[in-house]
């Protein structure tokens, strides 16, 4: 919301402060200003001058040479305006001076454009005549202004003057940013009572006083609301004799720094009720309301209807209408119809001022895609209190300003209005709340400045209706807060039991992984958790996967973001993708993020969120180097138990040949491998990708931070090398379950050394080695102790056609 | 026989002052010092020496054998010295040449931010806890004191599965389910991930990241929530930074304030990081609404408490002084390689 100062200051007449003062009270008591701007900025030395005789320029057909009277002196200024004429007043820059802006409406300049005495043409110049973008602004907000050209005052206005000061300018905008809760904020009065109470200055509203014809209103209206769930009150008032005419400057300066252009009287006295009063007004050319009556309804789905912007709107039976005895006449709330729309022959107005259901009208507003001021302002819930007064103000002005007369009386529909809210009042409690001491009467004073009336012998707050904020104790505490000062309110610290302060065991392990994998110069990517439902094909999910089983989002931003991922992989990839676009050269990146199990469809309780550790990587490095992460992690965690791997993972998206599930401790926890080269097609990687995803609930599961030592061996170790030929199909997973199964208690550990195909190693076969170390616990081994485990497991491996080299 | 002696001693000494190699100085002891050695020698000749004369000259053969022993040793650290000393000197590498690294992996902005966090709350005796992201419309607004018909729950902000599903909009829904657990006091920060509608630019991302806070006990005030938060952002920003709390409105809190630090970058003078107010705006936090703990089973005649909650993406782009939230989502490695 954008207002002058100026228009703040009409209600608070002894406000004094500066514009930083200003913003910053306001902002500590809650009426948040985002930004300021003063009118006249880069504005100086710029004065009323009358153009006292034009003569052409000798050496220039566009230019003239004009006499200016500024008052106490004539000037000479060359100009090339075209508008000009002997007599006419003019903003005059003089010499030394500054202008915001070009004369052709562009950007503003942050220093404005300084104007010195010259020479144009050989002729002297001594200061520059203006028009209304070179002084800031635009005909938009002064449509008196010509189009291209010097602006010219109204005769009245005295040579010599601040024309800043005449044109309205020395003054400051101030934009705030108002709480939705602050309904009564949206307005210029219920700013200015905030700017009241916050400088502790009296507040003077306007005071409204109808002076009216005599006539009756029944005798030219009647209203029927049909659907009175949705308007809570509807006020009608007509004024005739309508003479439409611009309306005076105070009132198109107050309207234009609020950003609303003037239009005329009529217009310009609706919108500025409206930001008076935050109460949007209606007017419609009584003589088109069929039957003078208004009946508020639903409209009937697929009802069509022209608003006054000529468009045609598609209704609902959601939809509230205001309609005359035959026919639709506007959107309740939302924009008035063509048909019933003011023009310049208008002779009789009907004000409407309602409110509406708030919900209600933002619903339509978005459903027609129509929000307006109007719309707004009702869908924020308003006061229906304030309907009464600000039709009645918008009289008041018709008639003050000349614009036509008031019939008698006012047509008043109306719900039975919530009451006011009675709160009780606890000063102790407030204190409690708050941490402070503030006394009782520093807290009347306070409600006071608010208009929220104390019931002594009730002990109660009466809060004025159009603060439907307040409601309980902590609501007045703030009120207390918001004056007392926030900056004033200590600051402590909770000193009740002490707690310990701790991650969740989850987050713990989930710390844990992040410090092992960075370790293995893997970096944290950060994936979006929605994706595309095309992500399966990418990566040859089949058709009957459960994977495809994902939660869709009703109102996605797009069919890319539109299903909850079911497998953390397509965020991972298209990581990588992306960096291998960018010719980033060995890239390994991680990411910790959950996938989205559903139960069941539709959904009718919340999805298993599983957390993955997915890592992924291309350049140096292979499947061993993503298998010795994962073993070490689990190393790392407590996870001590056997880790297997089995090929046989069936992973669409994975190398036939070069994959496996991981299983601890007869469980599978993960799975590893190297990317299928049709779905690095898919994501555009042309170099081999390797991918690793561990399920962390069951990592959690398996994980313990739990030591014991086992004291380190005392007597000597033995060790036996092996060397075989072996079959290709057999693993070196089965050589080492028949090693574990085979070497007995003395067995402590074994390591392949050696494993080579090719040349020397008959086909089919490939030749390995292992080291394989006994030791016992309490003895040094005798060679037969090592001899006999020994023989039990090359048999062992003979059995399963190995061959033993000598 | 003492001139023998001193006639070999001097020679000794001579040939080890000459000598310039290890080798040279183990030949001398051989000479002199060894079983066939000159002193050895002399030793050999004392069957010749009278009875009473003996020991005199033992002791005088001794002494002669030590003198030259420790000349010997002497002369040997020297030279062992002088060899290291040489072979360091050929031995003398460009410590300028390229390290060789572990090339260590790198976290993500967001997570040295919210660690930083939680250390900060851990320390004061928080809990870290997390809430589901996929959520009811109970946890994320009606529990929240938010109606059925607040604008906050508009299909523009919030992505909906069906009528009672949704994505959770902020963390506060975790603030209902710690409530709900029955246990107090509490003291707990809820970091995760949240959802809005808002379409990627600059500034947006339909998924971002919170990190919510409440505490519940007896007699807690605003005045421990200014504390609490006061002394965060200055484990967070630096000692010098100044806090200032204005009135604000959330609807699950009340009294409301947004907490605004002094701008790191100029120290409150007024720059373009801070658009020129010398403020930047850090969090929203306040009493926890009477309503709320109702709903969540408690009494708030007995409890009080306080909420806030503060966005990561926002800690991590101003700290960092990154201009870009996308950058956040790309992972490309030469960004997450700066943290």
């Amino acid at each position: 919301m954008n207002t002058a100062l100026s228009w703040i200051k009409a209600y608070v007449p002894e406000l004094e402060c500066s514009d930083q003062e200003y913003c910053d009270a306001m902002t500590l008591t809650g009426t948040k200003v985002e930004n300021y701007e003063r009118l006249d900025k880069n504005l100086e030395k710029i004065v009323v001058g009358r153009i006292e005789k034009i003569e052409k320029h000798p050496d220039a057909d566009k230019l003239i040479v004009c006499q200016v009277n500024i008052g106490n002196q004539v000037i000479q200024i060359v100009t090339g305006a075209p508008n000009v004429k002997e007599g006419d007043k003019v903003p005059v820059v003089l010499d030394g001076g500054k202008v915001a802006g070009g004369h052709d409406g562009g950007p503003l300049p942050e220093n404005g454009i300084a104007i010195k005495a010259g020479k144009l043409r050989g002729v002297e110049s001594n200061g520059m005549m203006c028009s209304i973008e070179e002084l800031g602004s635009d005909r938009n907000m002064y449509p008196d202004a010509p189009e291209m050209g010097i602006y010219i005052f109204p005769d009245h206005v005295q040579v010599g003057a601040d024309a800043v000061e005449v044109l309205g300018l020395r003054d400051t905008v101030f934009e705030y940013e108002i709480t939705s809760n602050r309904v009564d904020c949206y307005s210029v009065l219920g700013i200015a009572r905030e700017a009241a109470a916050t400088f502790r200055k009296p507040f003077v509203p306007p005071v409204v006083k109808v002076k009216e014809n005599g006539e009756n209103i029944n005798d030219y209206v009647s209203v029927e609301v049909q659907d009175t769930d949705l308007c809570t009150r509807y006020c009608a008032r007509v004024c005739t004799n309508i003479k439409i005419a611009p309306s005076p400057e105070w009132m198109q300066r107050r309207l234009a720094a609020s950003g609303i252009r003037p239009i005329n009287n009529l217009v310009d006295i609706t919108n500025y009720v409206m930001e008076e009063y935050g109460q949007p007004m209606h007017a419609f050319d009584l003589d088109t309301v069929a039957g003078h009556k208004i009946i508020v309804r639903r409209a009937k789905d697929g009802d069509e209807f022209q608003t006054l912007d000529e468009q045609i709107r598609k209704l609902d039976k959601d939809i509230l209408m205001i309609c005359d005895a035959e026919k639709e006449i506007g959107i309740a709330g939302i924009m008035g119809g063509e048909n019933s729309k003011i023009t310049d022959d208008v002779k009789t107005v009907l004000f409407e001022a309602a409110t509406f259901n708030g919900a209600n009208i933002r619903k339509s507003a978005k459903r027609l895609g129509l929000r307006t001021d109007a719309s707004g302002k009702f869908e924020k819930g308003l006061d229906p209190h304030n309907a009464e007064a600000a039709i009645n103000r918008a009289c008041q002005l018709i008639q003050e300003l000349g614009c036509g007369d008031v019939v008698s009386g006012m047509v008043d529909v109306c719900q039975p209005m919530k009451e006011e809210a009675r709160i009780k009042f606890e000063p102790d409690r407030i204190n409690d709340l708050l941490g402070t001491e503030v006394s009782v009467n520093d807290m009347l004073d306070i409600f006071k400045m608010l208009d929220i009336r104390y019931e002594e012998d009730a002990g109660e707050l009466i809060a004025p209706t159009y603060r439907q904020d307040l409601g309980c104790c902590a609501d007045i505490a703030e009120e207390v807060a918001r004056f007392y000062g926030y900056d004033k309110i200590s600051t402590t610290l909770p000193n009740g039991e002490a707690t310990a302060g701790k991650l969740s065991y989850k987050l713990r392990i989930e710390q844990k992984a992040r410090d092992i994998v960075e370790y293995y110069g893997f970096s944290q990517g950060m994936c979006y958790s929605f994706e595309s439902p095309k992500v399966f094909d990418k990566l040859l999910i089949p058709e009957d996967s459960p994977l495809r089983n994902a939660i869709v989002i009703a109102n996605p931003l797009g069919e890319d973001f539109s299903i909850m991922r079911t497998i953390s992989l397509n965020g991972m990839l298209t990581s990588l993708a992306t960096n291998y676009n960018r010719r980033n050269k060995d890239v390994r990146l991680y990411e910790l993020g959950n996938i989205y199990l559903p139960h069941q469809f539709p959904l009718t309780e919340l999805p298993e969120e599983r957390m993955q550790l997915t890592l992924g990587m291309y350049g140096e490095g292979d499947f061993y180097t993503m298998k010795g992460v994962i073993e070490e992690f689990f190393d790392c965690v407590g996870m001590k138990k056997k880790t297997s791997y089995d090929p046989k993972a069936e992973k669409s998206f994975l190398h036939p040949g070069r994959m496996a599930n991981i299983i601890y401790d007869g469980e599978v926890v993960g799975y590893l491998g190297e990317v299928h080269p049709i779905v690095c097609s898919n994501y555009d990687i042309s170099a081999r990708v390797y991918i690793a995803v561990l399920d962390m609930p069951l990592i959690t599961k398996n994980a313990t931070f739990d030591r014991k030592y086992e004291g380190i061996a005392k007597y000597p170790a033995v060790t036996r090398d092996i060397s075989m030929v072996v079959p290709k199909n057999i693993m070196a997973g089965q050589i080492e379950a028949m090693i574990e199964q085979r070497g007995g208690k003395l067995l402590e550990s074994y390591q392949l050394f050696d494993i080579y195909e090719g040349e020397q190693i008959k086909e089919g076969y490939k030749s390995m080695a292992y080291s394989i170390v006994f030791r016992a616990k309490d003895r040094t081994l005798e060679e037969n102790d090592v001899t006999s485990a020994m023989k039990k497991i090359l048999n062992g491996l003979e059995s399963i056609g190995i061959e033993l080299r000598q | 026989m003492k001139e023998r002696l001193e006639q070999i001693k001097a020679e000794a000494l001579k040939k080890i002052q000459d000598s310039d190699a290890l080798d040279k100085l183990n030949e001398i002891r051989v000479n002199y010092l060894g079983k066939k050695g000159e002193l050895t020698a002399v030793l050999k000749g004392m069957k010749d020496v009278a009875e009473k004369d003996r020991p005199k000259v033992g002791q005088m053969v001794n002494e002669t054998r030590q003198e030259i022993e420790s000349v010997l040793e002497e002369a040997k650290a020297r030279m062992e010295r002088a060899v290291l000393e040489s072979r360091m000197k050929n031995e003398t590498i460009d410590v300028t040449l390229p390290a060789k690294k572990k090339n260590m992996g790198h976290r993500h902005p967001n997570t040295i931010a919210l660690e930083e966090v939680e250390r900060i709350f851990i320390g004061m005796g928080y809990e870290v806890v997390e809430g589901p992201e996929v959520e009811t419309d109970y946890y994320n607004f009606e529990a929240l004191n938010i109606p059925a018909d607040h604008p906050a729950k508009d299909e523009q902000d919030t992505f909906y599965i069906n009528g009672d599903f949704l994505l959770r909009t902020q963390t506060s829904g975790t603030q209902v389910h710690e409530m709900e657990k029955g246990k107090l006091p509490i003291r707990m920060i809820a970091p995760g991930r949240v959802f809005r509608s808002d379409e990627v630019d600059a500034t947006h991302s339909p998924s971002f990241h919170q990190v919510e806070g409440l505490v519940i006990d007896k007699h807690i005030t605003f005045a421990d929530l200014k504390g609490t938060l006061t002394e965060f952002a200055r484990e967070l920003f630096g000692e010098e930074t100044k806090v200032k709390f204005r009135p604000h409105h959330f609807n699950f809190t009340e009294p409301s304030a947004e907490m605004d630090v002094s701008c790191f970058k100029c120290g409150g003078k007024g720059c373009r990081f801070c658009k020129g107010s010398g403020w930047i705006e850090i969090l929203g936090c306040g009493m926890v609404h009477p309503n709320v703990l109702t709903m969540s089973g408690i009494d708030p005649e007995k409890y009080s408490g306080f909420a806030f909650g503060v966005g990561l993406e926002r800690i991590a782009l101003l700290k960092y002084e990154i201009d870009d939230m996308r950058l956040l989502y790309e992972n490309d490695i030469r960004f997450l390689k700066q943290f």
